[in-house]
């Protein structure tokens, strides 16, 4: 377990350190939505029937955009080898990335999400479930991202391949996530939407570990 | 019946046993599809749709194969990845671009048929949308399949990426479901389903059955191509060694 531990800080202090990844997808965020109003108008209620639906693909976007170098680095310094031959499992491995990849990247970024959703005309009483969505979204994204981050590794242009691999499977957490705000802002049932994103993000971190050790051994071997 | 299984997974085995298959099987797929093509041309009009109900006999088996293909792209992944046979390998990555073949044509087709019948090219439909979703998962694995160099480790990453879809299509199928029925599609003209008559069912599965054939010809054909392509390498690096 202290290893299991020890290897989260570390991912976190490599995510957070140098280059400031976390808030690089930030102010990726940022720009996406500040192009939307560009792109669609700056009509109110036009940007209000968009807007929540477009703050939650700029999160699925922007997840993507750290989820080159999780496995990448490690693989090229030969730190991928060491923890492969250490005591810890690689599927514990692969938890431990996709928990930090959580915590460093989609956190900031859920933060961030119900001010771009109010800034994009969303109402203020959604802004708790589109932040509450958003952190559960991330475990998905997160999770699922970091699967296809480790299928990638030794790809040649790994950061355009893990988009087309991953994006097809990002699509229930779109749905579920995007629906349940849209539910809620039609004054609907939002439960059903929020409750089957938990669950898809759940299923993700119970199972995509596996796939992503999998993948790890496979480009080691 | 595993033993006949496992000794045609040798390719050596697969290559004598199945090397007049893929004719025969285009022949009768031939047969078929004229058969097939003159019975949709003599069909009856539907009362509903008039002459257009004759896109489905070419989109409907289109949408089954790209499907069906799915499922076997993710059974000879499991076979390459937990027992390592080559063969199940060049299977897989054979059927690849057939199912993308197919379920293109499905998409191209439903969009003709859509234009007549609903007056527009796309629909956000259910359907339509889970099928879009199929062909992305089929670029997917051929995307990550052609980016890794080493043969063998594209084919095992392709095929771990092959299983999780497998996992994943029906979730995103309930998904779509569900997304479509919050959407509440709009005044769309439907397809109604009238229970459909012998003579319209009859010209449907004759096609769907010389869409199967065809594929296994194909299937068979570029499983085929694949194993010599391998051969060829070899003797390549042997040559290469030798010299």
């Amino acid at each position: 377990m202290s290893g299991f531990l020890t290897l989260y800080r570390r991912e976190l202090d490599l995510a957070w350190g140098r280059g400031g990844g976390a808030l690089l997808a930030c102010g990726f965020y940022a720009c996406v939505a500040a192009l939307v109003p560009l792109a669609v108008g700056p009509d109110p209620e036009r940007l209000a029937a968009v807007g929540p639906g477009v703050a939650w693909i700029a999160l699925a976007l922007s997840t993507l955009l750290s989820l080159e170098r999780l496995y990448e680095r490690d693989f090229e310094d030969g730190g991928l080898d060491l923890l492969a031959l250490g005591p810890i499992p690689l599927e514990a491995v692969a938890l431990a990335k996709g928990l930090a990849q959580w915590t460093a990247g989609s956190l900031p970024l859920a933060l961030a999400t119900p001010v771009a959703a109010l800034l994009l005309g969303g109402a203020p009483q959604a802004l708790p479930l589109t932040f509450a969505a958003a952190l559960l979204g991330g475990l998905g994204f997160s999770f699922v991202g970091s699967m296809g981050a480790a299928l990638a590794l030794g790809a040649r242009r790994g950061g355009v391949l893990i988009a087309v691999v991953v994006l097809p499977l990002f699509c229930p957490l779109v749905i579920f996530g995007a629906g349940a705000i849209e539910a809620f802002a039609a004054g609907m049932n939002w439960t059903p939407g929020l409750a089957f994103l938990g669950a898809y993000s759940l299923a993700a971190v119970a199972l995509t570990p596996f796939a992503a050790a999998a993948a790890v051994r496979n480009a080691l071997s | 019946m595993p033993r006949l299984m496992f000794g045609l997974a040798n390719p050596q085995k697969f290559m004598s046993a199945t090397r007049r298959l893929p004719a025969v099987l285009g022949v009768a797929a031939a047969l078929m599809f004229a058969v097939g093509v003159w019975l949709s041309f003599t069909a009856p009009e539907d009362y509903q749709q008039g002459d257009t109900v004759r896109i489905m006999f070419v989109h409907v088996p289109a949408a089954w194969l790209g499907l069906m293909v799915y499922s076997i792209l993710g059974v000879s992944s499991f076979f390459a990845l937990v027992f390592r046979h080559a063969l199940a390998d060049a299977a897989a990555r054979a059927a690849a671009p057939l199912g993308a073949g197919f379920t293109f044509l499905a998409l191209v087709t439903g969009s003709l048929w859509g234009r007549p019948m609903w007056g527009t090219w796309w629909e956000w439909d259910a359907r339509l949308t889970s099928v879009l979703v199929l062909f992305l998962f089929y670029l997917g694995y051929m995307a990550l399949r052609a980016s890794i160099d080493d043969e063998q480790k594209a084919g095992r990453a392709a095929a771990v990426l092959a299983l999780v879809g497998l996992v994943n299509l029906p979730i995103v199928h309930f998904s779509v479901d569900w997304w479509n029925t919050l959407h509440q599609p709009s005044s769309v003209l439907r397809l109604g389903k009238p229970t459909m008559t012998a003579d319209l069912l009859t010209p449907l599965l004759v096609m769907g059955v010389a869409y199967m054939v065809l594929f296994f010809a194909l299937w068979i054909a570029s499983i085929h191509a694949e194993i010599r392509q391998r051969r060829a390498n070899a003797l390549v690096l042997k040559a290469a060694n030798a010299a």
